[in-house]
């Protein structure tokens, strides 16, 4: 008796939750839908101007210390695939004398085990997959990163 | 053999019997002038990218790749064709090169690069090839648009400016010393200076 009385509860708990689940659902609005595309579905917008990317050649602060370097310059048509890396022809610790580039750091020539290698290791090959060129853009969204620096600098000063 | 030749000479020697003067100098300039335009026209003919990428080893590799980049699609709509870089444009040069090309006939007809796999296994040294022709001849082909006398370093990008102001004007490095790849994807680079 007692075990049918919580299963028949159970059940209308259940079914109210779920009413209450669809009613939500269905109270989305279908403008609010498209709001990402910031058009109709069913109309192609059209696509924001691209922007240019930087080429000063100019370092860029690292925002925390494990950063991967942002590339302060242009990478079009650099070829980085099984057969050759483009970057590694100024960035390559041997090829830094001639092209003044920053050496990839010793970390790259690292296998998983933190042997040294003596070339590349092949988890760091493909650059791209953590450095990235930067564009002269604005922010899409806003961004309230704060520097380490700063959380300590506001912490000492509260003690 | 030696007979024949001599039979050859002795008509050459001996003057014309049936012909005029007047028409066979005047004929002999016509028919000068008809094999010279059509000779030039025919070579003509073959240094049009048309003709380059009639054949599908041309079309669905190197063309393809070409598509890609700055030679072939950018702001201004300048654009190199395939005997702009790969063809010299001084006439005896031209022959030159096109009579090495009788090579590129050859391996047409017996299918050297007819597969995908078959180029790419060849693509590190037809790649050499064109390098150390471009390295003998100082970068011609680029130079004959990119010139280095008109060049404005202040409208490069530092880092280029830096190069070309240093190792290009000095004339110890050439364009395709550093510009490699920049029309076709590059091959294999291992042991290649610069890599």
């Amino acid at each position: 008796m007692n075990i049918a009385k919580l299963v028949s509860l159970t059940a209308v708990i259940g079914l109210s939750l779920t009413t209450a689940f669809i009613a939500q659902a269905e109270s989305v609005s279908d403008e609010k839908i498209a709001t990402l595309r910031l058009a109709p579905l069913d109309v192609e917008p059209t696509p924001p101007v691209m922007q240019k990317v930087l080429n000063t050649d100019i370092k860029q602060v690292r925002n925390y210390p494990m950063q991967p370097p942002v590339i302060p310059h242009k990478i079009d048509g650099y070829q980085v695939d099984l057969k050759v890396n483009k970057c590694m022809s100024c960035h390559a610790r041997k090829r830094t004398g001639e092209s003044q580039a920053p050496m990839v750091s010793v970390t790259h020539y690292m296998d998983r085990e933190n042997n040294f290698l003596a070339d590349l290791s092949p988890r760091r090959y493909f650059c791209t997959q953590c450095h990235v060129p930067q564009l002269d853009a604005k922010e899409l969204v806003g961004n309230d990163f704060v520097d380490i620096d700063h959380l300590i600098k506001v912490k000492a000063k509260q003690h | 053999m030696l007979d024949k030749l001599k039979k050859i000479w002795q008509v050459l020697r001996k003057p014309s019997v049936h012909y005029s003067l007047g028409f066979l100098t005047l004929g002999g300039f016509v028919a000068g002038v008809i094999f010279w335009g059509g000779f030039n026209t025919a070579l003509e003919v073959t240094n049009q990218e048309a003709f380059c990428i009639g054949c599908h080893e041309m079309e669905n590799n190197v063309y393809e790749e070409l598509k890609t980049t700055i030679h072939f699609t950018n702001r201004s709509g300048v654009r190199a064709t395939c005997p702009d870089c790969h063809v010299p444009h001084n006439w005896t040069d031209k022959i030159a090169r096109k009579m090495q090309a009788s090579k590129e006939v050859w391996g047409k007809v017996f299918g050297t690069i007819n597969t995908r796999e078959k180029f790419e296994a060849k693509r590190r040294e037809l790649a050499e090839h064109e390098w150390d022709r471009l390295k003998a001849n100082d970068s011609l082909e680029c130079r004959n648009c990119h010139n280095f006398d008109y060049m404005d370093f202040t409208r490069q990008s530092t880092r280029a400016a830096k190069m070309h102001s240093t190792s290009l004007a000095s004339g110890e490095k050439t364009c395709i010393d550093c510009h490699k790849g920049i029309a076709h994807q590059l091959p294999d680079m291992a042991g290649v200076e610069g890599f």
